[in-house]
């Protein structure tokens, strides 16, 4: 439905409104790609120049992939790689890695973050679960040793020193350097504690991009300057883990085990509650459902962390609760304008 | 900025701060009067419900002012001749609001601009009734100028059973780039608030509340200065957000009553009368003037002479475009606001009608490609009725009439924040709008 006006620009005829925000996926998306910049130069920093190849190797399977996938489907591939959304995923998957990831760790979960988890629901907007954690979860039942207990800690950030060690670890299988356990949460009973700038700067051992809180925080809030993200969603998450890590008794009784600091600190908690649990497409529409999402969250960490053998809860609580997220949005419908009583 | 004014002024939950005003192309211009157009169209329907019966044949010869369409039914509204000259044809005529061919009667102008005999007698006010009110505002043929177009004499009819405590004057104009509501209440202050009297008046109404947008200061003073001695009007002052100016989030900021979207503003009591109609209602009463002109913004980045105008009911957009100058590259052309106008796909055939209170002339528009809804919320949060946007537009895209009921479809008032704010871009208001035709056509089948 078109007509010339007098210079013979064709007329647009849409519907109402006419005007549209100037905020889009790919604008949010890139958004969140900048804010996860500041802990990935921190994993560099702590772990070496290895982390930054499984992160590229994770954001290059994902481009492939999302190719691939958008072959099959008939639809323009360079669209669906620039809106975004696979870079946050593969970052975000790599941020959940070991930092001496085999190279078949990134590319199988990448790969499966994007065709399976995404695509197979139907793209970016009708996934589930999180794509970076189903993936992160696939991952430690495939690859259970790679995933839980095969982790290197690099103090020493020297390039060429990790770099040999990864050769060294390729060629017989065995570890070399410094040998911990997954996270400090895993420590066993009466190890000594991480003192806290340590948490705070991240040069501990964990995953590549969880260990600094202060990147992670640094990120989180750049997302609330560019409302990216709610301030509900983190903080309430947050402080149901500080609460219930006071007051719930431990299964088994560490130096660490009730202290708050050290559950917010340590383990992957920042990064999922800025970055997982604020995940528009796989977590509720109301504030109301983001606050119950965000405890629910918050009560399954801590009693994954005290009562099962597992020492990490991020994961599994926060896909646990996506999954819950159509069931949450069904009871927190907002109130009918003019209508007394709640439906 | 807007926290401050969030704590100073009254609002409504939910809504939008749209990133362009506008307003300032157009409000502080002066008003130049259109010139009397040659040829005018005038739809027999101007206004919600039944629409009038012509009363005029090809080739019989009207003044200005002169009856031309009868209302048919309660809910209906006179039509007057906006110019004076030869009725060339009465036919159906592509609607610029509703898409669809309608009766219309098409004057040439003889250009003698001959008023009818009834018309522009000064009347005694002072004693009239409230009868006479309703009479003379139902001859005019008078709707409320917002843009809805509710016919005016039904609104000063409220049914026994309801009873109105409180006139709201609607002064809000909340769609970015209008100003027509604003140049009326800067240079007809007195004559609006007469209109207003008229109106409380005739429905027998001790108190009035005057809505206005913290973003006119000028006409805030002028009527506070206009009001100094009437304790019986109020003005409030509003949070400048859309859509302040729907009469829900008016009536909520105002008075703090709600009240359903499906239900008229009479279940709380309350009448809204827009400015304009206050005007025209006055001009009904006290010269017996039907109503035959408004004042229309002609606005937008794909004119150079932004402007307001008098504009006679009727008159070919091709006419205000000369005045205002367009550029040669215009790619959309808007009757109304940026948030709720309706396109129009031909330039040609666009008249005015009396609901058109600007005309927003745009270039460089993109066509935006939509997304699946990636459920960030932004549209729930920024609905003013509670509604979950991106669930009705993903149920209209579907076509699942029940699913859309069941969710409350018919309470949209297709407000448009929802599509406004969309990350996606999706056209939210198309699928709901829609799903109401869908609703609509299988309800006549029945």
């Amino acid at each position: 439905m078109t007509n010339n006006p007098p210079g013979g620009t064709p007329l647009i005829v849409s519907s109402s409104p006419h005007m549209r925000d100037d905020d889009s996926i790919s604008r949010i998306m890139w958004t969140v790609v900048l804010s996860l910049l500041p802990a990935g130069i921190a994993a560099i920093f702590v772990f070496g120049y290895y982390t930054l190849f499984v992160i590229g190797l994770c954001c290059f399977t994902a481009i492939v992939t999302e190719i691939v996938v958008s072959l099959l489907k008939k639809q323009a591939a360079f669209a669906m790689i620039k809106d975004g959304s696979a870079i946050v995923t593969a970052v975000l998957l790599a941020y959940t890695l070991p930092p001496g990831a085999p190279w078949y760790i990134p590319v199988v979960g990448s790969f499966f973050a994007i065709a399976v988890v995404k695509h197979s629901f139907g793209g970016l907007g009708n996934n589930i679960w999180n794509p970076a954690l189903a993936a992160r979860a696939f991952l430690q039942v495939a690859y259970p040793v790679a995933v839980n207990s095969d982790w290197r800690f690099f103090s020493d950030p020297g390039a060429a020193n990790v770099l040999k060690n990864i050769a060294r670890i390729g060629e017989n299988g065995s570890l070399i350097d410094a040998v911990t356990r997954a996270t400090p949460l895993a420590k066993e009973t009466g190890a000594e504690l991480y003192n806290f700038s340590q948490l705070l700067i991240g040069s501990v051992p964990g995953c590549i991009g969880e260990t600094s809180a202060i990147a992670l925080l640094a990120g989180g809030l750049y997302l609330m300057y560019k409302k990216c993200i709610k301030w509900y969603v983190p903080v309430t998450y947050l402080s149901t883990v500080f609460v219930l890590s006071i007051f719930l008794p431990p299964r088994t009784v560490t130096p660490w085990a009730n202290n708050p600091f050290y559950h917010l600190f340590a383990g992957g908690l920042f990064l999922g509650a800025f970055f997982m649990a604020t995940d528009m497409v796989t977590t509720p529409l109301t504030k109301k459902g983001m606050i119950i999402f965000s405890v629910g969250a918050g009560l399954l960490t801590i009693l994954i962390r005290f009562y099962s053998g597992y020492p990490e809860g991020v994961c599994y609580s926060i896909l646990i609760m996506n999954t819950a997220t159509p069931l949450i949005d069904r009871f927190t419908k907002p109130r009918l304008y003019g209508s007394k009583s709640k439906k | 900025m807007y926290a401050l004014m969030k704590s100073k002024f009254n609002t409504f939950i939910g809504g939008i701060h749209p990133k362009e005003d506008g307003k300032i192309l157009t409000s502080e211009i002066k008003e130049i009067c259109a010139p009397i157009p040659k040829k005018v169209s005038l739809f027999m329907n101007q206004h919600i419900g039944a629409p009038a019966i012509p009363i005029v044949k090809k080739g019989d010869h009207v003044k200005v002012g002169q009856l031309i369409g009868e209302a048919h039914g309660f809910i209906s509204s006179n039509v007057h001749a906006s110019v004076s000259g030869k009725v060339v044809d009465v036919l159906p005529y592509p609607h610029p609001v509703t898409g669809i061919k309608s009766q219309a009667v098409v004057i040439e102008n003889s250009g003698e601009e001959e008023w009818a005999e009834t018309t522009n007698v000064v009347q005694n006010i002072e004693n009239v009734t409230p009868e006479e009110i309703k009479q003379r505002v139902f001859s005019a043929g008078i709707v409320g100028l917002g843009g809805a177009t509710f016919p005016t004499h039904v609104k000063l009819a409220p049914p026994k059973d309801k009873s109105i405590d409180t006139i709201v004057m609607n002064g809000a104009e909340c769609e970015p780039y209008l100003t027509c509501d604003h140049y009326v209440m800067r240079n007809n202050a007195n004559e609006v608030l007469e209109g207003l009297r008229l109106v409380m008046k005739c429905i027998g109404c001790k108190k009035a509340h005057i809505g206005i947008e913290a973003n006119k200061q000028d006409v805030y003073h002028i009527f506070k200065n206009s009001l100094a001695e009437d304790h019986s009007i109020k003005i409030g002052l509003l949070e400048v957000k859309y859509p302040q100016g729907a009469e829900h989030q008016l009536i909520k900021a105002l008075l703090n009553r709600e009240f359903k979207p499906t239900q008229l503003p009479m279940e709380v009591g309350v009448v809204v009368i827009n400015v304009a109609t206050a005007l025209a209602i006055y001009n009904a009463v006290k010269f017996n003037r039907p109503l035959i002109e408004r004042v229309v913004t002609i606005t937008g980045n794909g004119v150079n002479k932004p402007q307001n105008m008098l504009v006679r009911i009727g008159t070919p957009v091709r006419d205000l475009l000369e005045i205002a100058e367009p550029s040669d590259d215009i790619n959309k052309i808007i009757f109304g606001g940026p948030m709720m106008g309706i396109a129009q796909g031909n330039i040609d055939a666009a008249v005015t009608v009396k609901g058109t209170g600007g005309i927003l002339v745009l270039k460089n528009q993109p066509q935006y490609n939509s997304h699946a809804c990636i459920r960030c919320g932004r549209c729930v949060s920024s609905c003013p009725y509670g509604l979950n946007p991106s669930e009705l537009s993903i149920i209209g895209e579907s076509k699942d009439i029940s699913l859309a009921l069941e969710n409350h479809v018919l309470e949209c008032k297709e407000c448009g924040c929802c599509s406004y704010i969309c990350p996606a871009k999706r056209p939210i208001v198309h699928h709901i709008k829609f799903t109401k035709t869908l609703i609509a056509k299988q309800k006549a089948k029945k």
